[in-house]
C-alpha cells in the first residue's frame, strides 16, 4: 500500500472520528489536511472536500434512516435553499485568490473552536 | 410549520449553502442549530436530518466544483470511503475518554489548522514549482505507481 494510500486512510478516518464525536461532515479536518499534507491548491481541497463528504454524510444519513430519526420534509426546507447557496458559493470561490479561501477557512476555524470550548 | 419558521431555516440553508461553497464543509455546523431552532427538532432528529441537506448540498457542491476542474474525485471517494473506520473509533472514543477532553483537543487542532492556513493566506507559497517540505507531494502525482 502506498504511503499516499495510507495518508488518505488516516483523512478518511480523521473526518470519520470528528463526525462520530460531534455530528459533522469533518470538512474542517479534509480540507487543511489536503492542502498542508498533500500540497493541494486551496479550490482543488475544498472541491475535493466535498465529493468526500458526500460519501461521508450519505453513509450516515442511511444509519440514521434506518433508526428512523430522519425528517425528510424538514431536511428538504433548510436543504433546497441551501443548494441554491453552494452554487453561488462554489461560483464566487472561482472569482476570488485562494489566499482569501485560506483565510476564510482560518476564521472559520477559530470560531468553530470557540464554539466547541465556549 | 408556520411561514416564519420556513423562512428561518430557508435563511440558514442559504447561509450554510454559500458557506460550503466557499470552503468546502458540509454545512452541518449551520443546518443542526438551525432545524433545531426553526424546525422543533430534537438534536439527535436535528444531525439525522442536517446529513441529508449535506448530502444534497455537498453533491450539487462537488458536481459545479468537478465542472471547475477541482475535484480530484479519486481521493475524495476514497477518503470517504475510509471514514466509517474512523466513525467507529469516535464512538469508542466518545464512550471512554471524557468529552471535556475531547473538545479541548480537537478545538487545539482547529487552532493549529487555523494558524497554519492563516499563514498561506497572508504569506502564500510559492507556486508549485517550489520543493516541497514535509514529505508533501508534488501536485500532479495523482496517478504514480
Amino acid at each position: 500500500m502506498s504511503s499516499r494510500l495510507v495518508r488518505l486512510a488516516a483523512i478518511g478516518t480523521a473526518a470519520g472520528v470528528f463526525s462520530g464525536l460531534f455530528g459533522v461532515g469533518g470538512g474542517t479536518l479534509i480540507v487543511p489536511l489536503l492542502v498542508l499534507w498533500f500540497s493541494y491548491g486551496e479550490r482543488e481541497a475544498t472541491g475535493t472536500s466535498l465529493a468526500a463528504i458526500v460519501v461521508i454524510a450519505a453513509l450516515a444519513a442511511v444509519a440514521h434512516g434506518i433508526y428512523g430519526n430522519v425528517q425528510l420534509a424538514e431536511a428538504f426546507v433548510i436543504g433546497v435553499p441551501a443548494v441554491a447557496g453552494v452554487l453561488v458559493g462554489t461560483a464566487v470561490q472561482q472569482r476570488i485568490s485562494e489566499r482569501v479561501v485560506a483565510g476564510t477557512f482560518a476564521l472559520v476555524l477559530v470560531a468553530s473552536a470557540i464554539v466547541l470550548v465556549a | 410549520m408556520e411561514a416564519w419558521e420556513i423562512a428561518g431555516a430557508a435563511a440558514v440553508g442559504l447561509a450554510a449553502g454559500v458557506t460550503s461553497g466557499l470552503i468546502g464543509v458540509g454545512g452541518g455546523v449551520l443546518f443542526v442549530p438551525g432545524l433545531v431552532i426553526f424546525m422543533g427538532l430534537s438534536q439527535l432528529g436535528a444531525e439525522a436530518t442536517s446529513l441529508v441537506a449535506v448530502v444534497l448540498v455537498a453533491l450539487v457542491g462537488a458536481w459545479r466544483q468537478h465542472g471547475y476542474g477541482n475535484v480530484r474525485l479519486r481521493d475524495g471517494i476514497l477518503i470517504g470511503a475510509l471514514s466509517p473506520l474512523g466513525a467507529a473509533a469516535g464512538t469508542v472514543l466518545a464512550n471512554t475518554v471524557s468529552e471535556r477532553a475531547l473538545e479541548l483537543s480537537f478545538a487545539a487542532v482547529q487552532l493549529y489548522f487555523a494558524w497554519r492556513l492563516a499563514g498561506r493566506a497572508l504569506f502564500p507559497p510559492a507556486p508549485q514549482s517550489a520543493s516541497l517540505p514535509g514529505g508533501g507531494d508534488p501536485r500532479g502525482r495523482d496517478h504514480g505507481p
